[in-house]
């Protein structure tokens, strides 16, 4: 049964702002000519002189926010997660990882669930760039409440971070509100003996429904809501590997870097077990997000069957 | 503009030559680094630092209230470890750790190494920005302080150096001064082969700042320069410094050889003795 659909993670984002900005005054935030897409509008409107709309210039943007930071403020700057990450990397690079500037950058538009927009303006790789740089905490949310758990957590965290944020209203995965969250503390929301599913974002909800279909299949499924990708919960993935055998990642996101490379090291480190990975290996398209994720293999459905290969050896099949 | 100042013109241009010679000293015994640009830009950095003109405080060099210089032209650094020696922020004897390993004489200025750098700089387009971002920080808090940040006539090449011209002129900050180090050489040779950048009074008039252009090893003429650009103004203000690349070092002057070789030990001595006082 498909969860119901609650508000996008980049509007939860938007109303996370404004009441960071009602209670902390250095709060400033800027957007680089997509505030009506990212959210930051609700923000600009409430605290015109805290906001900057910088135009469609994001290495400039990033620039300004590290100067801003170095002057005590707590900048959060926001553009989609492709033209942020990739347009201003060298700015977050020198002027804020190697500063260590204290600079929230928050991506939307994350993933391929943008839809019909089309290639150049979904962030397939911003994640893997966010990870590359040091001392970034990185982050994933699943829905609106734990978006709204992890921009607060961000603004009260000293140091860089990267929060992905997604354009379609997202499954409701937290119905009662994320209260326990920590950054870098996976969420156990489902326990499981046979095999562990860890994903983060839109993955969440999908692995929570793979889950329901394996138990249906005899195969009882852990899941792990790893909604920080850096610093990463190793101790979770241990415990996982150790007690279910098999881990199953997912992200919306090219897996070459992301967060079922950073599973896989881990894993490697700590306690190897045979593992699947449900993510992009190219670019996609345009089209219905739904029928996006469906040919690019992010579904329920997807992480399920990757589960049954590695538990049930009947199933497997040459991939 | 009438301009007055108890610092005396002959003092600075000492402090100038005592400083050029700190530069080739530090790089002959690092035994590489960035002599020419380094040389074209340490008369105006010696006006900012020595001539009244900046607030800062050496034993505190994260002062709120300290004015804020910003060398976008990163591979210049010996020039600004010079003044923040001279300034009493490190001492003299660093100056001769410059590039080496386990010390904060970093290649190119780095902020998580030494508080006295404003901003980690060395890929080059990046510095106004951050500067505007001090700049606007300063509104927002109801502070006097102004950002002065140098670019490099070759990084005036960079995207983000006109996205920040733009953006500082839209934002209309009046405490942010650049200053041009217009030395007319890049790494593969004289600017306008490269990449030309004029007519780059006219462009930087057309993205809305308040120009001057100066001889910039004039001592008395960046002086005045500087006073023009504290005037209270809604727009952001910039120096066109036409400097020689290598100046005081005749062998160094408009050779490019020098934007990036250090001078050897011979190199060394007679450098030292064209800047002998």
């Amino acid at each position: 049964m498909p969860r119901p659909l609650g508000e996008a993670t980049r509007e939860a984002y938007g109303k996370t702002l404004v009441e960071l900005g009602r209670e902390n005054p250095n709060i400033v935030v800027l957007d680089g000519d997509l505030s009506k897409s990212t959210m930051t509008k609700y923000f600009a409107q409430e605290f015109p002189d805290r906001f900057f709309n910088v135009g469609i210039a994001e290495a400039n943007m990033v620039g300004i926010a590290a100067g801003l930071a170095a002057s005590g403020k707590i900048p959060f700057a926001s553009s989609f997660a492709c033209f942020v990450m990739c347009k201003a990397f060298d700015q977050m690079r020198l002027a804020v990882a190697y500063s260590g500037n204290n600079v929230k950058i928050v991506g939307s538009h994350g993933g391929i669930s943008i839809g019909e927009d089309g290639v150049s303006q979904m962030g397939h790789e911003d994640i893997g760039l966010a990870l590359s740089l040091p001392g970034f905490v990185v982050m994933v949310p699943a829905d609106s409440a734990q978006t709204r758990a992890a921009v607060r957590a961000a603004a009260e965290h000293t140091g860089p971070v990267y929060i992905r944020v997604g354009r379609p209203k997202a499954p409701i995965v937290y119905e009662n509100g994320c209260h326990d969250f920590q950054i870098g503390k996976a969420i156990t929301l489902r326990d499981g003996r046979d095999v562990t599913l860890i994903a983060n974002g839109l993955m969440v909800a999908a692995a929570l429904d793979a889950a329901e279909s394996l138990e249906k299949q005899g195969i009882s499924a852990r899941v792990l809501d790893m909604h920080t990708v850096r610093p990463l919960d190793e101790e979770a993935i241990e415990k996982a590997a150790h007690e279910t055998g098999a881990i199953v990642v997912a992200e919306e996101h090219l897996l070459y870097a992301g967060l079922a490379a950073q599973v896989a090291m881990a894993a490697a480190k700590r306690c190897p077990v045979p593992m699947r990975f449900v993510g992009l290996y190219d670019y996609a398209e345009s089209g219905a997000p739904d029928a996006l994720m469906r040919k690019y293999g992010l579904t329920a459905d997807d992480i399920a069957r990757e589960a049954l290969q590695l538990v049930n050896p009947r199933h497997r099949v040459a991939v | 503009m009438l301009v007055t100042t108890d610092v005396s013109i002959e003092q600075l241009e000492k402090t100038a030559r005592k400083l050029r010679r700190h530069i080739v000293k530090m790089l002959a015994i690092a035994g590489s680094g960035h002599p020419g640009g380094s040389l074209s830009a340490i008369d105006i950095l010696t006006a900012l630092f020595f001539g009244n003109i900046m607030r800062y405080n050496p034993r505190n060099p994260r002062w709120e209230e300290r004015d804020r210089f910003i060398l976008s032209k990163g591979h210049a650094v010996p020039a600004l470890y010079a003044v923040l020696a001279e300034a009493g922020f490190i001492p003299e004897e660093w100056l001769w750790q410059l590039r080496q390993i386990d010390t904060p004489m970093q290649g190119h200025p780095s902020v998580k190494d030494l508080p006295a750098v404003e901003a980690s700089t060395g890929s080059l387009g990046q510095g106004l920005s951050i500067g505007l971002g001090m700049a606007l920080a300063a509104r927002l808090d109801n502070k006097t302080y102004r950002v002065y940040v140098m670019i490099g006539d070759g990084e005036s090449e960079e995207g983000q150096i006109w996205e920040a011209a733009m953006a500082a002129s839209h934002f209309r900050v009046g405490n942010l001064t650049a200053i041009l180090d217009y030395n007319r050489y890049q790494l593969d040779g004289a600017i306008g082969e490269i990449m030309s950048i004029a007519p780059v009074v006219a462009k930087w008039e057309a993205f809305g700042w308040a120009v001057r252009e100066i001889d910039g090893h004039n001592m008395r003429q960046i002086l005045d320069a500087l006073h023009w650009a504290r005037a209270p103004r809604e727009q952001p203000s910039i120096i066109v410094a036409h400097t020689v690349k290598g100046k005081g070092v005749s062998f160094m002057e408009n050779n490019n050889e020098f934007h990036g070789k250090a001078p050897t030990q011979a190199e060394l001595e007679q450098a030292l003795a064209e800047l002998a006082d």
